[in-house]
């Protein structure tokens, strides 16, 4: 694996590997907590910071880390980052650690924490590990945030609402644009829905690139000959 | 690995879990304040339906008497009675109780009784009746439970305790009946105990908040 620059990690990160829609990681929480655009931006938020610190951790301690004791040491970094986190989330914004509920404390089980700290922060020096968690940390965060917009646009026919439980101040239920929306999508087997046409959106975007790449190329191939 | 391998990795464990501990125990130090103060103010706000046109000058959350089953109020877990006071009389109880024989399991309600005996409101704090039909109970879906303030036992009397279609005095909801009757059920044998027990519930000492 190349480490390459920060730029590089961030578009590796966001788009070509993404954790939730190339790697598939991390869905429990994924498909949990996405009924709202303002859920999936907490927990995504959440998950970055303890996935970036994770990663710089992990990094910075690697020299003096044998590999036999290197995965309890990961459980340790990563279960005193995600308790800090909780703790700050339920002294600075209360209304969205209660709305989050369990699935901060199960940052801890999210598996593209720990792999990122196996795959890459274990093997590469410090700055390059933290490009990787905020690149990784900031798709999956992105992911979060167009299911949770998507299922609250058409499940809820409304968006931001709740925004009061991260600006804090009155309660805001939103911009509504209809009564009632298809009530599916909310429900569990809507995320599921969601995720599966966010991927296969990432894989039709990816293949029109690629075509029309090969397509582009193929054109001057043909110019050439002339 | 060696025995001095063991002992370095050891070591090596020792020193990031103690690293990591006072990380947690800086943070936790950090944050304690404020959480104990957002969680007051989150108990306070849920109770403020039923406290809503009293008077009062005590600490509600700090007056709470929580009573282990088995106990005389409806529900099977713990019942929580919050004591309101003004210049130390009392003035309200609110009750946290559990109506057992909800259509899709337990509801959990509060429910406001003032000094004299009348309903100051009724809330429904958690359930999971039917979306649609049993959830009219919520405040936030109809007014249904509106229904009870400024009864007490006595208005109606105790037969009257009970939905229309059952002979009592209260409105039912539409395509719901198991819903509303448990939570009658639930409010009755709340207000009887409470016309039991009024002097006890004022008189005794808060429980310990667990910590």
């Amino acid at each position: 694996m190349t480490t390459g620059g920060f730029l590089e990690r961030l578009q590796t990160g966001l788009w070509k590997d993404n954790p939730g829609l190339v790697q598939l990681l991390g869905l429990c929480p994924l498909l949990a907590v996405t009924t709202t655009l303002v859920n999936g931006f907490g927990l995504g938020i959440a998950t970055l910071l303890v996935l970036t610190l994770s990663n710089a951790l992990v990094s910075a301690t690697r020299r003096w880390i044998r590999p036999e004791i290197r995965i309890p040491i990961y459980v340790l970094i990563i279960a005193s980052l995600v308790t800090c986190i909780e703790l700050i989330f339920k002294a600075w914004f209360p209304a969205l650690d209660r709305s989050l509920g369990i699935f901060i404390p199960l940052i801890v089980t999210n598996c593209a924490i720990v792999a990122r700290a196996e795959v890459f922060a274990s093997r590469n020096p410090i700055g390059a590990s933290i490009g990787d968690g905020i690149g990784m940390g900031a798709g999956f965060a992105m992911l979060l945030m167009v299911i949770g917009a998507f299922r609250e646009l058409v499940g809820q026919a409304s968006i931001l609402s709740r925004l009061d439980m991260i600006t804090g101040g009155e309660p805001f239920n939103g911009f509504s644009f209809a009564d009632s929306g298809l009530l599916l999508v909310i429900l569990p087997p809507g995320a599921f829905f969601s995720l599966g046409l966010a991927v296969a959106l990432k894989k039709y975007i990816d293949f029109k690139r690629r075509s029309s790449g090969s397509a582009s190329k193929s054109r001057r191939l043909r110019q050439a000959e002339r | 690995m060696n025995e001095r391998g063991i002992l370095s990795t050891g070591m090596t464990l020792a020193v990031i879990a103690g690293i990591c501990t006072a990380l947690v125990a800086a943070t936790y130090r950090l944050t304690e304040e404020r959480i104990a103060a957002n969680e007051k103010a989150a108990l306070e706000q849920s109770l403020q339906p039923a406290l809503a046109g009293l008077f009062y000058d005590s600490d509600v959350s700090e007056s709470q008497l929580v009573l282990q089953p088995p106990h005389a109020l409806p529900g099977s877990d713990a019942a929580i009675i919050y004591r309101v006071f003004a210049e130390d009389q009392p003035v309200a109880a609110l009750f946290a109780v559990t109506a057992r024989d909800g259509f899709s399991g337990p509801i959990r309600i509060l429910l406001g009784v003032d000094a004299s005996g009348s309903v100051t409101g009724v809330r429904i704090l958690q359930h999971s009746e039917t979306p649609g039909l049993g959830d009219k109970i919520e405040s936030s879906r109809s007014d249904w439970v509106y229904q009870f303030d400024g009864r007490s036992m006595g208005n109606p009397q105790l037969v009257g305790w009970s939905l229309k279609g059952d002979g009592g005095e209260f409105d039912q909801l539409t395509g719901a009946s198991i819903t509303p009757r448990a939570i009658i059920k639930a409010i009755r044998e709340t207000l009887i105990y409470y016309d039991a027990n009024r002097d006890h519930i004022f008189a005794a000492a808060a429980t310990e908040a667990e910590q």
